[in-house]
């Protein structure tokens, strides 16, 4: 599929330069995430009556992992409210560069943690308390507004944004999938990066800020670093930076090579299938040693938890992949064919997010007229009625997602193959097996 | 500055103070009744104050299961506490004094225990003068042994003791009924040419003349919704808290607060004949009036009327006796 050049609509372009209607979005944002916060802490204990819980946990990932990721890739990091005061203070300004810059320390995020290993352990931290964070209001507020200060802290420590890029638990599988999504963020000319002076989509001018990603546009090949926040649009004098329509997937074509993001598709991937066994599953005793953090059954069930992802999941791909004869080191062959473990890993997300959310999807009407517990009835609609909803299309869509997902990883681990020439049955064979254990565990 | 800076500084300070103020000013005006299971802490608060003739409005929400809301000697009607809903009653208290408020539904082990109190002020101050209950006036050792020295062989029938009592003109006095246990009129009737069987269905029969089918009914539904949990639905003692109860024993009353040295028993099993027949009315009402004093049985003096009790143990009597329908 040729690429479609969206910024060439004027509308588009005009709506992503301008400053405004973003600043309107992050209001938005900021007012919910603000409230999602309060309302964990002073609202209903009781998860489903709380804002914080029904619209985090229920609405902002069903959107997210439903439609943001898969469609937008970093879509949501565009709009997300975390970093914005934090970046906010660090520029001194809301809206274009400041004269005068405020004198924040400016650190550069020391080079040992120039990568997303940060990412995968805070989201492992937030995934081996999951049970009680997404059922418990408090919790919640209480990570939410930790979130929001790590930001600003480290906003006031290091330079751009340290804490996207490096520490945020979504940021890091947000990237990994948005290498999937068929929207992206390129140069349009390479020749005009490289005779620009100054580079200002990344050194920054008086019309914008430096790349608060760290990335420099002119090198982009795929999505999993660039937040999307349209900087280098408004700072770019050469007008060469383009959004662009393109087939799925397209990012995966040529695989990785890093190790932080193999082990991040096998975090993702272990925690789909783990989170399906443990929190849709009929085994109760599973539930009670996730729920009961700080006992000897959840350090158990943490033990394996971790087992599981960094040692039979990426234990069995090496075996896999040990005797296939290739030049390259093992390690390299590793990550690359890992890149397959993508588009399944998501697509296990996707089933795994459908039955929860269509499950638990009606709570949203009624905490919408009521968030914070308070019998308010702002719509009419405090109390309605839990239901599932569309459940006779959950099970053939779990099957689609689950089957999509196979294929499609299938395909990525043809080409993953040839660029490291080995071959792709074990990857393919792997990823058979664990679609296999999905569909046990979710029909 | 430029002034889209500075407006754009002014919005998101008031977007972001609105977002914090608003939530926090509306909760800070919103007094809720929380209810928790007790081991979680019970009603928050537990101490409310009113006014005599002054409605109280009272705002109720369940902060983890379902639970009920009612006050002791009021007529009114319970109503269900949701988990993160709120539930609006309106009370309106027409003496002055200290009242009961409490769990009306079975929400865990120590349900009983969901209890607090509303102090309602006004006139007049001084409280009605207040007779002591039966079992005091008798001076009544409730705690003591009261078992039947003789039991039936199987349950003594009403129907069949109406007609024994009437040709042998065999009645019981409204007193002699609060105060006698059916063993003892089982005994004073032995002067007669009854048999033992006959003479266990004659008290049968004396024990529901001294009830109205009313009674029996609001007995029965009493006892459904406060008893039932622990003393089973058949009376045999075997209610769903019943194995838990005696179970945790101890422990669980050394995590309650203030209840250092209680110990749980198993609950008392109203089918048997040895301890209900050896109990006479004003014995039971002590029971029910003071609780089991250390059994883990509650006191519920505070939330039946005196009407009630005696309705209620006309019921637990059910258990010993097949009462006409």
């Amino acid at each position: 599929m040729a690429k479609i050049e969206l910024t060439r609509i004027p509308f588009i372009k005009n709506a992503l330069k301008s400053r405004y209607p973003q600043l309107a979005v992050f209001i938005v944002m900021l007012v919910g995430y603000i409230f999602a916060i309060l309302a964990g802490l002073i609202g209903t204990p009781v998860g489903s009556h709380n804002f914080s819980i029904v619209f985090v946990w229920i609405a902002w990932w069903a959107v997210l992992i439903l439609v943001a990721v898969p469609f937008f890739g970093r879509g949501w990091c565009s709009v997300c409210p975390i970093p914005l005061p934090g970046e906010w203070l660090q520029r001194g300004a809301i809206l274009s560069p400041p004269d005068k810059k405020p004198k924040w320390l400016n650190l550069r995020v020391p080079k040992m943690f120039r990568n997303i290993w940060l990412q995968n352990i805070s989201f492992l931290l937030l995934a081996l308390f999951s049970s009680v964070l997404l059922t418990t209001p408090n919790i919640t507020g209480i990570v939410l507004a930790a979130m929001l200060f790590a930001a600003i802290g480290l906003s006031t420590i290091f330079e751009r944004r340290a804490f996207c890029r490096y520490l945020c638990p979504v940021g890091g599988f947000i990237g990994l999938y948005s290498q999937t999504a068929p929207i992206e963020l390129r140069i349009k000319d390479k020749q005009v990066c490289v005779s620009c002076d100054g580079k200002p989509c990344y050194n920054g001018s008086s019309a914008g800020y430096g790349c608060p990603w760290d990335v420099f546009p002119g090198g982009l090949s795929k999505n999993t670093y660039c937040g999307l926040c349209m900087e280098c649009i408004r700072t770019c004098p050469h007008d060469n930076i383009a959004v662009n329509l393109r087939s799925f997937s397209a990012d995966l074509a040529k695989p990785s090579t890093r190790m932080d993001e193999a082990f991040k598709a096998f975090i993702m991937l272990g925690s789909a299938m783990i989170y399906a066994g443990v929190l849709l599953g009929p085994w109760g005793v599973f539930k009670d040693a996730a729920y009961n953090v700080g006992t000897s059954a959840w350090f158990a069930y943490a033990v394996i938890f971790l087992a599981i992802i960094f040692g039979i999941l990426p234990g069995l791909f090496t075996l896999g992949i040990l005797k296939g004869k290739s030049s390259l080191p093992l390690k390299q062959r590793f990550a690359s064919l890992a890149t397959a473990l993508i588009p399944l890993g998501l697509m296990f997300w996707v089933a795994f997010s459908l039955s929860f959310v269509l499950t638990n999807a009606s709570y949203i009407i009624a905490a919408l007229s009521d968030p914070l517990g308070l019998g308010w009835n702002l719509f009419g609609t405090a109390n309605a009625v839990w239901q599932p909803m569309l459940t006779s299309i959950l099970a053939p869509a779990q099957t689609l997602a689950l089957v999509g997902g196979l294929i499609w990883s299938a395909r990525t681990a043809q080409k993953a193959a040839n660029e490291v020439r080995v071959s792709s049955v074990p990857t393919i064979v792997y990823g058979f097996i664990l679609t296999l254990i999905m569909f046990w565990l979710l029909l | 500055m430029k002034r889209s800076e500075l407006l754009s500084r002014i919005l998101v300070v008031v977007a972001v103070v609105g977002a914090v103020g608003t939530p926090l000013f509306v909760w800070s005006r919103t007094p809720l009744i929380h209810a928790r299971m007790a081991e979680n802490g019970g009603w928050s608060p537990d101490v409310i104050q009113a006014e005599a003739g002054k409605p109280l409005q009272l705002k109720l929400t369940s902060d983890d299961v379902m639970h009920g809301f009612a006050v002791g000697q009021m007529d009114m009607d319970a109503v269900d506490v949701e988990p993160g809903k709120v539930t609006d009653v309106t009370i309106t208290f027409d003496k002055p004094g200290i009242y009961t408020f409490y769990c009306t539904r079975w929400c865990g082990l120590n349900h009983w225990r969901m209890r607090g109190t509303i102090e309602v002020n006004g006139s007049p101050l001084d409280p009605a003068p207040v007779s002591p209950p039966l079992y005091v006036s008798l001076n009544l050792d409730i705690d003591a042994p009261h078992d039947a020295l003789f039991i039936p062989d199987g349950k003594p029938s009403a129907v069949n003791g109406q007609s024994l009592a009437m040709s042998n003109s065999i009645s019981l006095s409204r007193e002699d009924y609060f105060t006698r246990s059916p063993y003892q009129v089982f005994d004073e009737l032995k002067g007669t040419s009854l048999t033992e069987e006959q003479r266990w269905d004659a008290v049968a029969y004396l024990w529901q003349s001294n009830t109205t089918p009313e009674s029996l009914a609001e007995g029965k539904q009493l006892y459904a919704q406060n008893c039932a949990a622990c003393h089973g639905e058949n009376g045999a003692g075997n209610g769903v808290f019943a194995d838990d109860l005696a179970a945790v024993g101890e422990a669980s009353m050394q995590t309650m607060t203030g209840a250092g040295n209680m110990t749980m028993q198993t609950p008392i099993d109203f089918t048997d004949p040895k301890q209900m027949l050896g109990a006479s009315p004003a014995l039971l009402q002590g029971k029910i009036l003071r609780g089991g004093m250390g059994t883990g049985m509650p006191m519920w003096g505070s939330i039946f009327s005196e009407e009630q009790i005696w309705d209620l143990i006309a019921y637990l009597y059910s258990f010993q006796f097949e009462f006409m329908k």
